[in-house]
């Protein structure tokens, strides 16, 4: 079979969507978070959690629309936590997101076994064709015929980068990370305005989770993400905020995912393992490459005590 | 209560009283600000100025008493309060976003979804004109300088149609040049029938620009002068009344008047000649590169001679921490040579160069300069770790420590409980003298001093400078880093400039206008003409 037949390359170009989904929806969550001065290190366990309850709520209603809700729902809910404990009481916020990471692990894992793993269900699977664009070679039956979700999802991500760069929130926002004092003496709400970055990071995350067990991979499996939501805090640093940015270089990752089985169809003799490291290495590249020009805003990571120097 | 009726387009404190702990900073301060007039606040540091300010712009709640406004009472329990009710801060320290551009820092705290740019804009041009200022509303508010950054602040106190303007000590740190257009601002904005407070601790400043005055001391007001008085009072009058308020009567005026700077700064050390003495410090086309966001120097030459104090002026964040950073020995040089009594120091360390006698008094005295949780004796020693006789075959002597240390405590009139208090306990002041004590003793021949008075009360301020005089008057030299320009025409022999870190000037202190000279260095470093002032060698 050639590298270049139309099938192969289909099935290529939508491997590349859907493992670049849920790390763009990760990481555009973390940067709403990271701009408002949030660092949300339990990215890794509100995807978990956003993936197992979409997964559950998936299989039991037997729609994933209502499944990618209850992923929103869980990440919300998991996010609520840093909300108390970080935003409102000042906590540390690296000893919180770890403790968030952990718990998200823990908590699915324990669940899955004991509700699902003995009769392990798939989730229904989903898609729209368009009319008309769906017949086209290779973009038809990869781009075109994914879910509608998709096609949501790809109108939130445009909402978001117009909030945060367009409207008087997301100023609020970017100032609340970069000199909370400043958007308090402008008469703005530090606190509410991150508890809402902190919600939306929730919904964001919780929605890349939902979106890896329902659509990526149609089941839940303990541990799945295996450090995706890191991986979604390198790509948020390396962004800077920007939404297209967060896109392109999310698209490495994905392409470095999906790469795998177009090689292996060519006859490339390499053992799977370096396939799997293959991501990871091109994070790693990138990093060295880019993280020099990576800039955070300034307060991230502190809480905001009014009148405290 | 007060008997007095507060009358419309008025505000009104009455007993205001708020306590931290250990301190009462507001202690019942009743006073009234109307519209028109610019009502000067003044007094020393920790008078209690800031906590004033801070209560009116709703930053802090008071423990007791009552803000009237239009004769009702109103309580500004938030920042939000206190803007609806027109009440428009300058703080001392910027409030601008740096990375946000001039619009973005104004719209900051608009609601409504959508930013309206078209709006704004108007809005900008419409306070440019009154404050007589042309800002471009695309910059970044980081880029521009502080004369033009406090133009923005004060155009986004008054965004929203402001009516009281509080500016908390707006001239620190300005030149000449913009102090004098900060002051036709706030005449217009007086024009227009708003209340200005004009915070400061310069008598001069606020002979000049108030209608009247409000002296606070140790957190009570302690006089006020009318408008109709100040109007009749001659400058000498004026000065005295002010004076004999800030510090009893009992303090000899013309000492006191200098400390409150009634009068213009003129130079009080002794003439040197550079001819004759030697050359201790010199550095020749040094520059450093690259440490986080801070400026780097480039191409700096400079040499400090005996007895001498050179003096270094510039708006802050120019690269004088790198400068004296590099001089001390904590920073590399990148390129260039530093010579310290002609042999080639610029491989050796801080503590090699601190053994040569070669010394640096941070302006974070905090927390660069000492550590807080540790004794004052340990702090006085803290940079012979391992020298005998304090550490004896690794093992610390405590005698010998605390011999050292109460022997510097007095000498340098340290006040602290005993030499075994934690040293973060102590005040600002005493915290310094610390940090005097320990560089300048045990060999000392040179140091580098970084804003060696700012945040400290007027004693204290006479005291260092007296130390560093004394010091060079003895042979040491002194590298004197400052922002506040008087300092700098008070100690200096030389002054030199630095702006984006380079050296765009040396001026000589002899006689009077060195200050405006420096000013033009500075302005015209910043606006891009060239440096006119000759290096002069």
């Amino acid at each position: 079979m050639s590298l270049l037949s139309a099938s192969v390359l289909a099935a290529f170009l939508t491997a590349i969507i859907v493992q670049t989904m849920p790390l763009i929806l990760a990481a555009i969550g973390e940067t709403i978070g990271e701009q408002s001065g949030v660092l949300n290190l339990g990215i890794e366990g509100v995807m978990l959690v956003g993936a197992y309850s979409g997964y559950v709520a998936a299989i039991s209603s037997g729609s994933p629309w209502i499944g990618m809700l209850g992923g929103i729902a869980g990440g919300v809910v998991a996010n609520l936590l840093l909300l108390v404990l970080n935003v409102w009481l000042g906590l540390n916020q690296i000893v919180i997101g770890l403790a968030i990471t952990i718990m998200g692990e823990g908590l699915t894992s324990v669940l899955y076994l004991q509700n699902y793993s003995k009769h392990p269900q798939s989730v229904p699977g989903s898609s729209w064709a368009i009319p008309g664009l769906s017949d086209l070679p290779v973009v038809g039956p990869s781009l075109f015929r994914q879910s509608g979700i998709f096609w949501v999802l790809l109108i939130a991500m445009v909402a978001i980068a117009f909030l945060l760069s367009r409207t008087n929130w997301g100023l609020s926002i970017r100032a609340a990370g970069q000199k909370p004092s400043s958007l308090d003496a402008a008469g703005g709400n530090v606190l509410r305005t991150r508890s809402s970055a902190v919600l939306l990071n929730g919904a964001f995350v919780g929605a890349g989770g939902a979106f890896l067990s329902i659509l990526t991979t149609g089941t839940f499996t303990a541990f799945m993400t295996g450090g995706l939501g890191f991986v979604a805090i390198v790509i948020t640093m390396l962004s800077r905020g920007k939404v297209t940015w967060i896109v392109i270089t999310s698209l490495l990752y994905g392409i470095a995912v999906a790469i795998k089985n177009p090689l292996q169809l060519i006859g490339v003799s390499v053992p799977a393992d370096v396939f799997q490291m293959l991501p990871f290495i091109v994070v790693m590249v990138t990093l060295i490459l880019f993280a020099r020009s990576s800039i955070v805003p300034p307060a991230l990571g502190s809480p905001y005590t009014r009148g405290a120097r | 209560m007060s008997t007095i009726a507060a009358e419309p387009g008025v505000i009104s404190l009455r007993e205001i009283t708020k306590a931290f702990p250990g301190v009462v900073a507001n202690d019942r301060i009743s006073l009234d600000i109307v519209g028109g007039q610019v009502h000067c606040l003044l007094g020393e540091n920790g008078a209690g100025k800031s906590t004033l300010i801070s209560i009116l712009a709703g930053m802090q709640q008071p423990d007791s008493g009552t803000i009237l406004v239009d004769g009702r009472s109103t309580p500004i329990n938030s920042p939000k309060a206190a803007v609806d009710l027109g009440i428009g801060v300058v703080h001392q320290h910027s409030t601008l976003v740096p990375a946000f551009t001039v619009l973005e820092n104004l719209m900051l705290g608009e609601t409504g979804v959508l930013r309206n740019e078209t709006r704004a804009k108007a809005r900008l041009d419409e306070l440019s004109e009154l404050l007589g200022a042309r800002i471009d509303p695309d910059a970044l508010a980081g880029d521009l300088g502080l004369g033009q950054q406090q133009q923005v602040e004060i155009a986004k106190a008054m965004w929203k149609g402001s009516r009281l303007l509080i500016l908390d000590e707006p001239t620190s740190m300005l030149t000449p040049q913009a102090i004098e257009k900060l002051a036709a601002s706030v005449a217009q904005i007086k024009a227009q029938g708003l209340a200005v407070v004009f915070i400061t601790h310069k008598l001069r400043e606020a002979y000049q620009m108030g209608d009247c005055v409000t002296i606070l001391r140790g957190g009570k007001n302690v006089g006020h002068i009318g408008a109709d008085q100040l109007a009749s009072f001659s400058e000498a009058q004026a000065q005295r009344a002010i004076l004999a308020a800030m510090f009893g009567d009992d303090v000899a005026t013309p000492e006191a008047a200098d400390l409150a700077g009634a009068t213009e700064a003129h130079r009080e050390v002794d003439d040197i000649e550079l001819g004759t003495k030697r050359v201790r410090l010199e550095l020749s086309g040094v520059a450093t590169r690259g440490h986080g966001h801070d400026v780097d120097i480039r191409d700096v030459s400079l040499a400090v001679h005996e007895s001498e104090i050179l003096g270094i002026a510039g708006i802050d964040g120019h690269g004088q921490a790198a400068l004296a950073e590099v001089v001390a020995g904590q920073r590399s040089a990148a390129q260039g040579t530093i010579r310290f009594d002609g042999a080639d120091i610029t491989r050796r360390g801080v503590a090699g160069r601190q053994q040569l006698g070669l010394r640096y008094v941070t302006d974070d005295r905090l927390h660069e300069g000492t550590v807080g949780g540790m004794s004052v004796a340990m702090n006085l020693v803290l940079k012979r770790i391992g020298q005998r006789p304090f550490w004896k075959f690794g093992q610390i002597n405590r005698k010998a420590v605390d011999a050292e240390a109460e022997r510097l405590i007095a000498d340098y009139a340290i006040k602290t409980p005993s030499s075994a208090t934690r040293a973060g306990t102590l005040s600002g002041g005493n915290i310094q003298k610390v940090l005097l004590a320990r560089e300048l003793t045990d060999g000392a021949r040179f140091v580098v001093v970084n804003k060696p008075t700012y945040g400290l009360d007027l004693k204290t301020v006479k005291l260092v400078r007296q130390i560093l005089t004394e010091f060079a008057a003895e042979g040491g030299a002194v590298l004197l880093l400052s922002t506040d320009l008087d300092e700098l025409v008070e100690l200096s022999h030389r002054i030199a400039v630095i702006s984006d870190g380079e050296i765009v000037g040396i001026v000589p202190n002899d006689g009077r206008g060195t200050a405006e000279r420096v000013g033009q260095l500075m302005t015209g470093a910043i606006e891009g003409t060239p440096a006119t002032e000759e290096a002069h060698a």
